[in-house]
């Protein structure tokens, strides 16, 4: 028998193609995905007038820059908005690009687009001018952001320079209980290894919670292994993601599915195989998770209190503890389920996919929010769909603002913004200062978490509200 | 790209954790053209007022400050966002060599690709060259074939890949690197294609239809 192999180093095997005397390997890439902000690496192209080596592997999508009140561009009133959208569309038509654009009924966040459309395939090396790229690992391929020198060396070569990553395995055991999603199973190893703990390695996902979760759930996951500083994050394809993939507008069809899943079946990590570095959580430790600070890593359970920086014994975390509560307007030791909020925001590739919509439209059904807000679906297949289950009915109906898809109030490109000072209470992936606009004040939190604030006005264990309620209109990211 | 083989320069000291790519360029900013300078973008929200009043007591502010090219600062620097402006911004304002003990994955290849030194220190050695430096900028020596660094008496190593070393070293840029391999990927793509022949995009034929 071989040696044990992991899932990373099977994927990462099958798209070397050439390994440089200093270690480094030349990775083929299936699929890059560009969008508005790619602008940077078009133009190092046309300096150099090279042309766009595998138009046929790369697809544009308008994701990060698009207004989500109108789908026209004469609606955008910043004429430099405007001018990323149509640099985008002028780079892609220049090149032979395929766009998904603004006007595009499969328009949506790049992170949500690609597994919808099946163009993420297990087992692939998939590349995106954006940190979230990581995403599309939750189908077993190896998916990781990269910068616009990077961007630029795809176009021009359909491979990219790499060092190998360490691989580390995150094993979750037991089964989640109802209320806990993928996002807090992140936000709980986050926190515990720190928003710097990963770095240097590829994560692999394992374990029976990990197993149960959908596709969805699974593909938040990945999404944040970026903000545990991870290069990417995987989980082995099974049925469940050969179930999601038949039939995807871009999904090999009949005899080539046949042959694709059955390759598909061997990405697994061996038993025995070795991993640089082993952590396991009990799905039993973890709760409805919610950040209080400016890192993702400064994350606690619901029931909890905000650090008081007196009490920590490390001067270095106390001092950005300190710094934190101070830009976040909280108070040493302050009960989080104390703290109350201003805005919501359903949204971005980490948590606007059906689902989530699902999740927090379970919470708000009937229910007013005591506080603005906006939802944005992940795509705008995801919006039509919403909109056949009538759950944007529920969300206008409780106050919320019904919106069309884009990355929007997660980064502010747009022009989607939190107030300055005010606390915002959202589905994103990072909570950094300004993120959501200069002096925002941002609480990362799950769908159903986020739509439990809205009704309560403060931040809310949604245990507290839902219970009683009827079991089966609650996603719970679990199957 | 310019080589770095010593820097005999000026450093500040940005004492914070988690200097993350949001605060080094916050996203509006990054509609603009290269060509304006991102110089005047880098760590925009952190050293003005909501009004745009810079705070004069904010270390880029000091005298001086415009000729510095190292900045020395604490753990998950340019954590974040995939954005190369993060970078662009450093590079634009002066900076050559940034100093943490340890850097966001994606921040640190776009530096290397720009030609900004992504140096990591042990996080003892980062809080003695952060008060050594104090809070105004101060001559440090930066020596990229030796790997070291030096504040007044604190001289500290650091670390960084060989492969990253080599080609901050010679100023190499991967386009070029790359291409001499052009005929071995052309080999590669088309075994590839006949081993894994599903990867090829098939085009939808029918109308799409939302799967949910």
């Amino acid at each position: 028998m071989s040696t044990p192999t992991t899932l990373f180093d099977k994927v990462w095997r099958a798209h070397e193609v050439h390994r440089s005397e200093s270690g480094q390997s030349l990775l083929w890439i299936d699929r890059h995905f560009v969008h508005e902000g790619s602008f940077h690496a078009f133009n190092k192209l046309a300096e150099r007038q090279l042309p766009v080596a595998r138009p046929d592997l790369t697809f544009g999508i308008a994701d990060h820059y698009v207004p989500t009140l109108t789908r026209d561009l004469a609606g955008v009133v910043d004429p430099k908005v405007r001018s990323m959208i149509e640099q985008l569309s002028r780079n892609t038509q220049q090149h032979g690009v395929a766009l998904f654009g603004l006007d595009d009924p499969r328009q949506g966040i790049v992170h949500v687009l690609g597994p919808e459309q099946g163009l993420t395939q297990p087992g692939m090396v998939m590349v995106c001018g954006d940190s979230h790229t990581a995403t599309h690992g939750a189908f077993g391929s190896i998916a990781f952001g990269i910068g616009a020198s990077e961007v630029a060396h795809v176009l021009a070569t359909q491979t990219l320079w790499q060092s190998k990553p360490k691989v580390m395995r995150i094993t979750v055991e037991g089964q989640l209980a109802e209320g806990i999603t993928a996002k807090d199973i992140a936000l709980t190893w986050i926190a515990r290894l720190g928003a710097d703990g990963a770095r240097g390695y590829a994560i692999e996902y394992a374990g029976e919670a990990i197993r149960s979760l959908s596709m969805e759930a699974r593909l938040t996951l990945c999404n944040l292994s970026i903000e545990g500083g991870g290069r990417c994050g995987m989980i082995a394809p099974d049925q469940t993601t050969f179930d999601y993939l038949r039939d995807r507008p871009w999904i090999p069809q009949g005899e080539a599915f046949k042959q694709a899943c059955a390759y598909w079946a061997t990405l697994y990590s061996d038993p025995g195989a070795r991993f640089d570095l082993e952590v396991t959580l009990h799905a039993d430790e973890i709760a409805p998770t919610v950040t209080w600070g400016v890192s993702p890593e400064e994350a606690l359970p619901i029931d909890r209190a905000v650090p008081d920086p007196e009490q920590l014994s490390d001067p270095a975390k106390a001092r950005q503890a300190r710094e934190s509560l101070a830009y976040m307007g909280l108070t040493a030791g302050q009960k989080l389920t104390d703290i109350n909020i201003d805005r919501v925001f359903i949204g971005s590739c980490t948590n606007a996919r059906i689902e989530d919509l699902r999740a927090a439209a379970a919470v708000l059904v009937g229910q007013k929010s005591r506080v603005p807000g906006m939802v944005s679906p992940g795509s705008t297949l995801v919006k039509t769909q919403a909109e056949a289950e009538g759950l944007d009915r529920i969300f206008i109906d409780a106050g919320l603002e019904w919106r069309h898809s884009g990355c929007s109030m997660c980064v502010g490109m747009n022009g989607d913004l939190v107030a300055s000072g005010e606390r915002c209470a959202s589905t994103t992936n990072r909570n950094f200062k300004g993120r959501q606009g200069p002096g925002a004040r941002t609480h990362l939190m799950s769908p159903a978490m986020v739509a439990a604030a809205a009704v309560s006005g403060r931040l809310t264990d949604v245990r507290t509200l839902t219970a009683g309620v009827d079991s089966s209109v609650q996603a719970t990211g679990a199957r | 790209m310019q080589p770095i083989t010593v820097l005999d320069t000026l450093g500040v000291a940005l004492a914070a954790a988690n200097v993350d790519t949001d605060q080094l360029i916050p996203a509006r900013f990054m509609k603009e053209p290269r060509s304006v300078g991102y110089g005047q973008f880098l760590l925009y929200d952190v050293r003005h007022n909501e009004q745009g009043t810079p705070d004069a007591e904010f270390i880029l502010h000091r005298p001086n400050a415009a000729d510095a090219e190292v900045m020395v600062s604490r753990r998950n620097f340019g954590a974040g966002s995939s954005r190369e402006a993060a970078v662009y911004a450093l590079v634009d304002y002066g900076f050559r060599c940034v100093v943490a003990p340890s850097f966001g994955d994606i921040f640190a290849s776009n530096a290397v690709n720009n030609g900004l030194l992504p140096a990591v220190v042990e996080e003892d050695d980062a809080e003695r060259l952060l008060a050594a430096l104090g809070d105004t900028p101060a001559a440090i020596y930066v020596d990229l074939e030796k790997q070291l660094i030096r504040v007044a008496e604190v001289e500290v190593s650091f670390s960084i890949s060989t492969v990253w070393r080599t080609k901050l070293l010679n100023g190499w840029d991967d386009i070029d690197m790359t291409r001499q391999h052009a005929n071995t990927i052309t080999d590669f793509a088309a075994n590839y294609a006949r081993q894994f022949p599903w990867t090829a995009p098939r085009l939808p034929e029918t109308e799409i239809i939302s799967k949910g």
